[in-house]
């Protein structure tokens, strides 16, 4: 009558199965900890394969024998629905916790326990583990590049008055709120455009870019505002107008282009390098690709057949191709488009490129929120005697942009996770950098450091991105 | 017709602005190249390359032309993208799975390896498996063989060649298999809706395609040989396997860091494809008494196709213009040997970065194309 039946454990002899599976399972973890941690085979005595498979049968064991449903103990009851609901999972746990275990030692040797940090040379590295004196010597390479040791406060003091400016947005009273667009998306590059001339330059970056250029863009915004009916003409004519009048009457030579701050020395892009170019790449393609990518997709959604089939050629263009591609035709084939005498540095170039490339990605994307939109929304507005533009600025775009902004967040996150490719065209940011000291012959055989570094810098900011966006999709969230 | 400026204007001055852009860039082309002495033209692809590949299908060595190398680079590219997305799709497919499992390590491993792959640029992957990871494996002369016939050495892996006479029969025999599975499944289709009666067609599929190749064996006169790789002394300290065939570390480690990133949105692709299924589709499936796999195969999964399939065909297309960056590792691609080397030895810029760009272009498409034909087959038929 009592007779226990091992192939189905019930709950009648609770106890007793708990605690030979329990213990069972135990066995088995210590069994693998020992072995991994301690490199003690207690099962030695065994041939080699079932050595190894042992701790596995046995864990397998316990965890059936545990495997009780709705057995009283709320403990036993989650481990059962989280681990162990069938023997396919109860195997898989298993085979994961072993897994965990036996790699954690090796891992954690060589990255803190036999690794070495002390010293400046690479005699200091002594262990079987990692050095990261390497890394430690080379950190201001990493993250500087080739740029001027004595210089590389500049490159701090622009960063971090960017972030400054940046952070205006948290500390915004509600009166200056409606203002925010118009600084983030007008004001923000400019200033970071002259911080970069200034002070991480030092000097002449881009072709002849100069206060007449300033001051068409200027113009052009002013444009929004001028009244429907002439904005037209206005967009035609105003800021050409403006930027050859400034550069032929107005201003004196020495007045048009943009000069260099007392003191500074210039700093040829070639020299920029390291975590620094990539901010510098990532901002600037960020800046521009965005309103690119805006007017392409209402460029493809427009009812005007040229403008409509010029974009969607343009767009399939750029996505059918990768990059590195593009960036081989900015380095070899671009320069054979321009006029002899017109220089135009290759920081710009590839930056215009990604700038593109990316453009027509995000065009696809809000394209998608534009499409999402009901049609009532665009009736509504035209039936309030809105204009193609007052429409699409007032009424559309906040809500197509609202719907897109986790796409639009992948669409950044992979222009950042582009960015190391600038090395094929000789940029040297940190992937380039890494790549230059590899190859160094006082360091060498490093490698496996340096990628580990380069890799974690990377995921930290990416995962900070998708996290950010998250965020920023929830606060954004609407009820419909 | 009425003449409305709002809706003429934008348009011409779109036109003028491109007429004007392609027109001051033909122009100064023009210049440059008179300039510099080069001339336009196609004409370089039939001439001698002179230049070697290290890994190619086709044979191929400097006394071939140009178009030959363009064609082994594009057909090494095919190779890493065909493999790359094979592999990505299964790793793929089961992590987005593991991803949804009630069991709690397998969900946050799944989890894990999704957020740890994706958020590493591609190309630092690609470098630190082929300057970190398989620069430790050991040299050939120190290499413990797997299971006797594979060697993985730094120099690559080295597998048993097949070594087939008769090979055009196997072929034959496989390709009938084929097609008597799919007479055998359109006939079970039609009994099934006639008669209501089920039959085994996934038995007597494996059973078709175990048998009739066997088959060719027996009386076809197929005869299948391996040849084993066996280690051979270059000089002094240099050893190289010889015979079989010899997987260069290069694309090893290029489809590796391809799948196991691609794999990576696949699996977010299918878990949001799984997740979009209403909970009533699965609750409906079990009530009618399916088991839990009959259910994924045949509730969830035909349905989560429709979700699953576009983002993927995305990233199918990411993969195979990723597999450019092959030239990073000199991995002989179409990049590396058209756009790096050939355009390095002819000067020709426009030319060649024109054929390399319609290239990925024609093949984007493709790939775009038939993945839509394949979208629009197991759309829902709306009557």
């Amino acid at each position: 009558m009592n007779k226990i039946n091992f192939l189905k454990p019930d709950k009648s002899n609770l106890n007793l199965f708990l605690i030979s599976g329990l213990s069972l399972v135990f066995i088995s973890i210590f069994d693998v900890f020992l072995s991994s941690f301690f490199k003690i085979n207690a099962t030695g005595f065994l041939p080699t394969s079932v050595s190894f498979l042992l701790p596995l049968i046995i864990g397998f064991i316990g965890l059936h024998l545990i495997r009780i449903e709705y057995s009283g103990i709320r403990r036993l009851d989650e481990i059962n629905k989280n681990f162990n609901n069938n023997n396919f999972n109860a195997a898989l746990s298993l085979l994961i916790i072993f897994i965990i275990i036996k790699s954690l030692p090796p891992v954690l040797s060589w990255t803190v326990i036999d690794a070495n940090i002390s010293g400046n040379s690479k005699e200091a590295c002594t262990g079987d583990g990692a050095c990261w004196t390497y890394i430690k010597v080379w950190l201001r390479r990493f993250i500087y590049g080739l740029y001027p040791n004595e210089e590389q406060w500049r490159i701090n003091l622009s960063f971090i008055s960017l972030l400054a400016l940046g952070s205006v947005g948290y500390f915004a009273t509600e009166k200056f709120k409606k203002y925010l667009t118009l600084y983030y998306v007008v004001i923000y590059p400019i200033i970071a455009f002259l911080f970069i001339f200034f002070f991480i330059s030092g000097g002449p970056v881009f072709f002849d870019f100069s206060y007449g250029i300033i001051a068409s863009v200027v113009a052009i915004i002013i444009g929004f505002f001028v009244p429907n009916k002439f904005k037209l003409y206005y967009f035609c004519f105003v800021p050409l107008a403006v930027y050859l009048s400034l550069n032929l009457f107005i201003l004196p030579e020495e007045y048009v282009e943009l000069g260099k701050l007392e003191g500074l020395n210039w700093v040829e892009t070639g020299a920029w390098g390291g975590l620094a170019l990539t901010f510098i790449v990532s901002f600037f393609c960020l800046i521009f690709c965005f309103p690119i990518g805006m007017a392409l997709a209402l460029g493809r959604r427009s009812e005007l057949p040229f403008i409509k089939y010029t974009s969607v050629v343009f767009i399939e263009f750029w996505r059918g191709v990768p990059l590195i591609t593009v960036l081989f035709m900015s380095s070899v084939m671009f320069p054979m488009f321009l006029p002899e005498d017109f220089f135009l540095d290759k920081l710009v170039r590839v930056i215009i490129a990604i700038s593109l490339f990316e453009a027509a990605y995000v065009a696809e994307v809000i394209r998608g929120g534009l499409q999402a939109l009901p049609r009532g929304q665009y009736d509504a507005a035209k039936s309030l005697g809105m204009g193609y533009w007052k429409m699409h600025i007032f009424v559309i775009l906040p809500q197509a942009l609202k719907l897109v902004i986790p796409g639009i967040a992948n669409t950044f996150l992979a222009l950042v996770k582009d960015t190391p490719l600038i090395l094929v065209v000789g940029l040297l940011e940190i992937a380039g950098m890494l790549q230059m000291a590899k190859t160094n012959p006082k360091w060498l055989g490093y490698s496996m450091e340096g990628y580990v570094f380069a890799a974690v810098v990377f995921w930290i900011i990416c995962y900070a991105m998708s996290k950010y966006s998250y965020n920023l999709e929830e606060k954004y969230k609407t009820e419909r | 017709m009425k003449f409305n400026i709002k809706k003429i204007a934008p348009q011409l001055l779109t036109l003028l602005f491109v007429i004007l852009v392609f027109g001051f860039f033909s122009y100064n082309a023009q210049l440059n190249m008179e300039n510099r002495g080069i001339d336009f033209g196609y004409g370089f692809l039939s001439q001698e390359s002179s230049f070697d590949v290290q890994f190619s299908l086709i044979e191929y060595d400097g006394s071939h032309s140009y178009f030959r190398a363009y064609l082994v680079g594009l057909l090494n590219t095919i190779l890493v993208s065909v493999i790359g997305i094979i592999l990505a799709t299964i790793i793929g497919v089961i992590v987005g799975i593991a991803r949804l499992s009630s069991n709690y390590l397998i969900k946050n491993t799944a989890a894990f390896y999704v957020e740890f792959f994706r958020n590493i640029p591609l190309l630092l992957q690609i470098f630190f498996w082929y300057f970190a990871a398989l620069r430790a494996l050991p040299l050939p002369q120190d290499t413990e063989s797997i299971m006797g016939v594979f060697y993985l050495t730094i120099k690559g892996l080295f597998v048993p060649a097949f070594i087939w006479e008769n090979f055009n029969i196997f072929i034959y025999s496989i390709i009938a298999a084929v097609i008597s599975i799919v007479v055998i499944k359109i006939y079970a289709k039609r009994k099934q809706e006639n008669e209501g009666k089920q039959t085994p067609v996934f038995l007597i599929s494996i059973g078709l395609l175990f048998v009739l190749p066997l088959l060719s064996f027996l009386i076809g006169g197929v005869s299948l040989s391996f040849e084993i790789p066996v280690l051979k002394k270059l000089s002094k300290t240099s050893y190289i396997y010889e015979g079989g065939v010899g997987i260069p570390p290069e694309l090893i480690a290029l489809t590796l860091a391809l799948s196991l990133y691609t794999a990576t949105f696949i699996a977010e692709c299918v878990r949001a494809g799984i997740q979009g299924v209403g909970k009533g589709q699965k609750e409906a499936a079990a009530s009618i008494g399916l088991n839990p796999n009959q259910i994924l195969k045949l509730v969830v999964m035909p349905q989560a196709l429709r979700i699953i399939i576009p983002p993927t065909t995305n990233q199918y297309l990411n993969l195979t213009k990723n597999s450019s960056l092959a030239a990073a590792i000199a991995y002989p691609d179409l990049v590396l040997i058209f756009a790096g080397t050939a355009l390095m030895q002819t000067g020709k810029a426009i030319e060649i970065v024109s054929i390399t760009m319609l290239t990925y272009l024609s093949l984007s498409l493709s790939i775009s194309v038939l993945m839509n034909w394949y979208n629009k087959k197991i759309a829902i038929k709306e009557k």
